[in-house]
């Protein structure tokens, strides 16, 4: 039994590959976007609205609330980046009920990936926010030498956002994979369900790191003194 | 190794599209969504505090207007009842008139009528007492009705009491002139002798009488002196009937109902 869906391969050509990872991603992407555009083409604006239109604003609405909330002033300069990965990783472990598919979330290079988004973004972020100077002094803060355990700081929990949400996809699919091969009836469903709602914990973990190390490096002056968010869950 | 390094780039490069496409087709939108919704509860909350406005405006102006309009009609219907009372009272005070005026004209027909007819009476009676006293004297003595009027008036002259004798003789010579008698026939001679007897024996003199014919005299004899008069006729016998007439006129008059 395949440990991660990179293992899946339908096509390769030298190091170009094509494995159920990308496949699904790929398939996931068509059906956000896909949904967005055929509930999004005929919004309105009035005070009737149909529940598709309802149930998006909602969720746009909650994600940016919920940015807000983390401390950015600014939610919709987040949105993009913070909502998608909520959302990726949310419809990822959602479609985990269809039968023989596998969360793209379950691999760890998709996870890498993500992490390595958020390595990146947050000091694009910060930078954008602070300035070169100002962000960069913030390796510095307290004192000089604490560079190099803020440098280990970015990396480490670069890593745990990575290992974590592949840890918990990939562990949920080998239980439901070997229950189904040990007890085929009724508890996989429980277990399925149990992995839906670790799926929505997951996906609002990572987000919520990802905004909170985002807010951490856009807010320099209040970096020192706000707790080390972190590698809690 | 769980890390294939080409998917991860794969994948990284899945997500930044994955991004811009839910930019483009999902938070766009749906914020532009909201945006124009707030916009519009904004505009529509404004025009509604606009009209809202505007309604408490037309609201006070209507009852600002309606106090006017009852403050007027109230004026004008004070106007209107004492323009009518005075109309009223001018109308009343008309009709009283009219009808008093009326009233006056009804009055005045029935004294002129009953003046006419007593007029009427008198000369009807003076005319009948004369033509039956005259016939009666030619039907039972040999004298005339003027030939007894001459010696009753004579008797008169004869025994005037002392007062009118002296008047009379007083008058006489405070400016001696003529003495008039006039009468309302033509005296004929011999009255005219015993009447020119009885005057000189009252002055004792001869006097110079002048006999004169008065038609508008009522039937008798006058003598005047100076402007003094002493006279016979049947006035006062006319006065008397007429004041009888009048009597038993009242007795049997309806009283007029009052207006």
């Amino acid at each position: 039994m395949p440990l991660s869906p990179d293992e899946t391969l339908f096509w390769q050509y030298g190091i170009v590959h094509l494995n159920a990872t990308i496949l699904y991603t790929w398939g996931l992407m068509l059906m956000l976007t896909l949904g967005a555009w055929l509930i999004t083409r005929r919004l309105s604006s009035g005070l009737t609205r149909s529940r598709w239109q309802n149930l998006l604003e909602i969720i746009v609405t909650t994600i940016m609330k919920q940015i807000e909330e983390v401390g950015l002033t600014h939610p919709q300069t987040y949105l993009g980046f913070l909502g998608t990965l909520f959302l990726f990783i949310a419809s990822a472990s959602l479609l985990t009920i269809v039968p023989g598919y596998q969360p793209p979330t379950g691999s760890l290079s998709t996870t890498v990936a993500l992490a390595l988004c958020v390595f990146v973004a947050v000091p694009l972020f910060g930078i954008a926010e602070q300035g070169w100077v100002n962000y960069l002094k913030s390796y510095v803060q307290p004192t000089f030498l604490m560079l190099p355990f803020n440098l280990i700081s970015e990396l480490s929990r670069t890593l745990a956002l990575a290992v974590r949400l592949f840890g918990n996809m990939m562990s949920g699919a080998m239980i439901i994979a070997i229950l189904l091969s040990i007890t085929p009836f009724i508890f996989p469903i429980v277990m399925t369900l149990l992995g839906l709602l670790t799926g929505m914990v997951q996906a609002y973990i990572f987000s919520i790191l990802a905004a909170v190390y985002i807010a951490a490096a856009t807010q320099v002056r209040s970096r020192t003194t706000s707790p080390t968010a972190g590698d809690a869950a | 190794m769980l890390i294939d390094w080409f998917t991860v780039v794969a994948q990284l490069i899945n997500f930044l599209i994955l991004v811009g496409l839910m930019k483009r087709f999902l938070y766009q939108p749906i914020l532009d969504a909201i945006d124009a919704r707030e916009r519009r509860i904004a505009t529509e909350l404004a025009d509604a505090a606009a009209k809202c406005a505007e309604a408490e405006r037309a609201r006070d102006d209507f009852r600002h207007r309606s106090s006017a309009l009852d403050q007027q009609r109230d004026t004008l219907l004070k106007a209107a009842e004492a323009e009518a009372e005075m109309r009223r009272t001018q109308l009343l005070t008309d009709a009283q008139q009219a009808a008093d005026m009326l009233s006056q004209q009804h009055r005045d027909a029935l004294a002129q009528e009953y003046l006419q007819f007593k007029t009427e009476l008198s000369r009807l009676t003076r005319d009948e007492v004369f033509a039956i006293s005259r016939k009666v004297l030619g039907d039972l003595s040999d004298t005339t009705l003027e030939a007894r009027m001459c010696e009753v008036f004579v008797q008169r002259l004869q025994h005037l009491d002392t007062a009118t004798r002296d008047q009379l003789i007083s008058a006489f010579y405070a400016s001696p002139g003529p003495v008039w008698v006039r009468s309302t026939f033509e005296l004929p001679p011999p009255q005219r002798q015993s009447i020119q007897a009885a005057v000189d024996v009252l002055f004792a003199t001869a006097v110079s009488v002048q006999f004169a014919t008065t038609p508008t005299l009522i039937n008798g004899l006058e003598l005047s002196i100076n402007g003094r008069k002493l006279g016979w006729n049947i006035a006062d016998y006319l006065a008397a009937m007429d004041t009888r007439v009048s009597t038993l006129l009242a007795r049997h008059s309806v009283p007029e109902p009052r207006p």
